[in-house]
């Protein structure tokens, strides 16, 4: 008797957290009807805001497009991204590796480890001045910098979590490899980094996630080069908006459409990476 | 032969940690000795500068603008770690519970996470400014903007960071109940606990550990927010809604403050340090006592 009652399927919990959606949906069925319609169509009521447009046209996007030079952002963006991710999973994993594996028996690789985690603490706030001055000395005031500046800030998180994943890796596995002559370097890349997959998984999607979203890094240190990333452009724009919310709007969804489609394309690795990032 | 090996071995692994240590002391460690250094300076952010001791931290603790965004900032950060934390373990246990479309629905309730908070912030200014009065004309209050109103724009920001950590802390929480074993509620209620009991005395203390890493996340992403104060206020109306993170970067990069408000930032970073090794140290010894 009670076995059934627990497998029975608990309605009103279903239907309230279908109800509680609406918290979640609201704001996009908001930016998604706003963005389709004609400043026209905006009257002053409630219903007019919100009520569907009357004609699904593109014509906002084209013109959100062609002001906030869409592709070109979207290009920084995704670059930026992508090459930041890149450099993480390489020199992360490798110096995740090398103090994980030596922290325990020297004092040098242990104190290198509290070193790098430690950073974590540190606010982007006070190194935001410093680092303006320093990268745009150094020349590097653009994507260069910014992409830097990343494998810098997750370095912490992310070699904790390499080092800490490496408890999972055999010690054996590597000293197979030694003994049939591979050198510390080839068995890292041969052996180490492919063991490492699941980690890396998590580091991408984490560190894809900090960057893609970010906004204050670009800002103060790309704000000189002339080109922007995408969420920057939306600030960038605002003035240009000015009250044309349609057009606004329009391009806010196209700043929020990338990763909404990445996620419900790789909704399970973003929904484990996050939670693994966070639990361990 | 073997020693040899060894030292191949060893000179590789420096080889690969000692660049790298050297690249996080450029982007990490030496901006954050320069922020100390420039906070005893009067620096401008450009020009001349002269050292001026102390002047700066003495400056900082009798100037009301700095008071009043410390102020705000932890209010904020306080009051929206609780909202959050409680909506999100509520949010999990429905979500953990024997449901229909279990996965759709915890998909769909993640999805503010993965969007960028400047770009959720400008959508909610709308919300805030057209929506939400209109709403309020309808069932006869006055129909102002609450971002518009030094008492209750607070409010406002405190919504736009709950919706999107929501997501994040009910994610933890459910992996966190899920490693509650069935067998502990079985044993629970042949003891009759259930509901409120079985929560309070089975499940939340054995997840805990959860309940500590969100409030750490919370505390620490709260105490630096920027993206949805930029998006919504930009500090307004009359100052009342500045941000730590946004006064430095406001009037640190274009007040001609550097100098000043790199002592600010100096302070910030110790409070995090201390709160953040405050909190860890009593989460820590409440996992022990389980």
């Amino acid at each position: 008797m009670k076995e059934k009652i627990n497998e029975r399927v608990n309605w009103p919990v279903t239907i309230l957290l279908i109800v509680g959606l609406i918290t979640v949906a609201f704001p996009l069925y908001m930016t998604i009807v706003i963005a389709f319609k004609q400043p026209s169509e905006m009257t002053n009521s409630i219903s007019g805001i919100l009520s569907l447009p009357k004609s699904w046209s593109l014509a906002n996007f084209a013109e959100a497009m062609r002001v906030t030079d869409f592709w070109h952002s979207l290009g920084n963006s995704i670059w930026i991204t992508l090459v930041t991710v890149g450099i993480s999973i390489a020199l992360h994993s490798m110096i995740g590796y090398t103090i994980g594996r030596s922290k325990a028996r020297s004092k040098f690789y242990s104190f290198a480890y509290l070193y790098i985690v430690s950073g974590m603490f540190v606010p982007f706030a006070i190194l935001m001045m410093p680092l303006v001055k320093q990268t745009a000395q150094l020349g590097i005031a653009n994507w260069v910098g910014v992409i830097l500046c990343y494998v810098v800030f997750y370095m912490p998180m992310n070699v904790l979590l390499y080092s800490g994943y490496l408890t999972n890796i055999p010690m054996a596995l590597e000293e197979a490899a030694c003994v049939d002559g591979a050198s510390s370097w080839m068995t890292f890349w041969k052996i180490i980094f492919p063991n490492m997959k699941p980690m890396h998984a998590t580091v991408a999607v984490l560190t894809a996630l900090g960057t893609w979203n970010d906004v204050m890094t670009p800002l103060v240190i790309m704000s000189g080069s002339g080109s922007t990333t995408l969420p920057l452009a939306q600030m960038t724009f605002q003035t240009q908006f000015g009250t044309n919310y349609n057009l606004a709007f329009a391009s806010y969804l196209l700043a929020l459409l990338p990763i909404l489609v990445f996620y419900l394309i790789c909704q399970k690795q973003i929904l484990n990476g996050v939670v693994n990032g966070a639990v361990k | 032969m073997k020693g040899t090996k060894l030292d191949s071995k060893q000179k590789t692994y420096l080889l690969i940690t000692i660049p790298i240590l050297a690249l996080f002391f450029c982007f990490n460690t030496l901006p954050l000795i320069k922020g100390v250094i420039y906070s005893f300076t009067n620096f401008r952010g450009y020009g001349d500068y002269s050292w001026v001791g102390l002047r700066n931290y003495i400056d900082l603790f009798q100037d009301g603008r700095v008071g009043r965004s410390y102020w705000f900032t932890f209010k904020l950060a306080f009051v929206t770690t609780i909202v959050v934390n409680v909506i999100s373990l509520i949010l999990a246990l429905g979500l953990n519970s024997k449901i229909k479309f279990k996965s759709a629905l915890r998909g769909m309730y993640f999805i503010p996470n993965i969007l960028g908070a400047l770009v959720v912030g400008y959508i909610f200014n709308y919300f805030f400014t057209y929506i939400l009065p209109a709403v309020i004309q309808m069932v006869g209050g006055q129909g102002n903007s609450i971002l518009a109103s030094t008492k209750w724009a607070w409010f406002a920001i405190m919504i736009v960071c709950a919706w999107q950590s929501i997501a994040m802390n009910t994610i933890i929480y459910i992996s966190g109940l899920q490693t509650v074993p069935q067998d502990v509620y079985e044993a629970g209620s042949i003891d009759g606990a259930t509901g409120w009991a079985q929560f309070k005395h089975l499940t939340f203390p054995l997840i805990i550990p959860f309940f500590s890493i969100n409030m750490v996340l919370c505390m620490k992403n709260f105490l630096m927010v920027f993206d949805q104060i930029m998006a919504l206020t930009k500090g307004g109306p009359a100052q009342s809604t500045e941000s730590i993170s946004f006064l430095i970067y406001n009037n640190g990069m274009s007040g001609g403050q550097f100098g000043f408000q790199s002592a600010n930032a100096v302070v910030f970073f110790i409070m995090i340090v201390v709160i953040s090794v405050a909190q860890m140290r009593f989460t820590g010894k409440k996992e022990e006592q389980l």
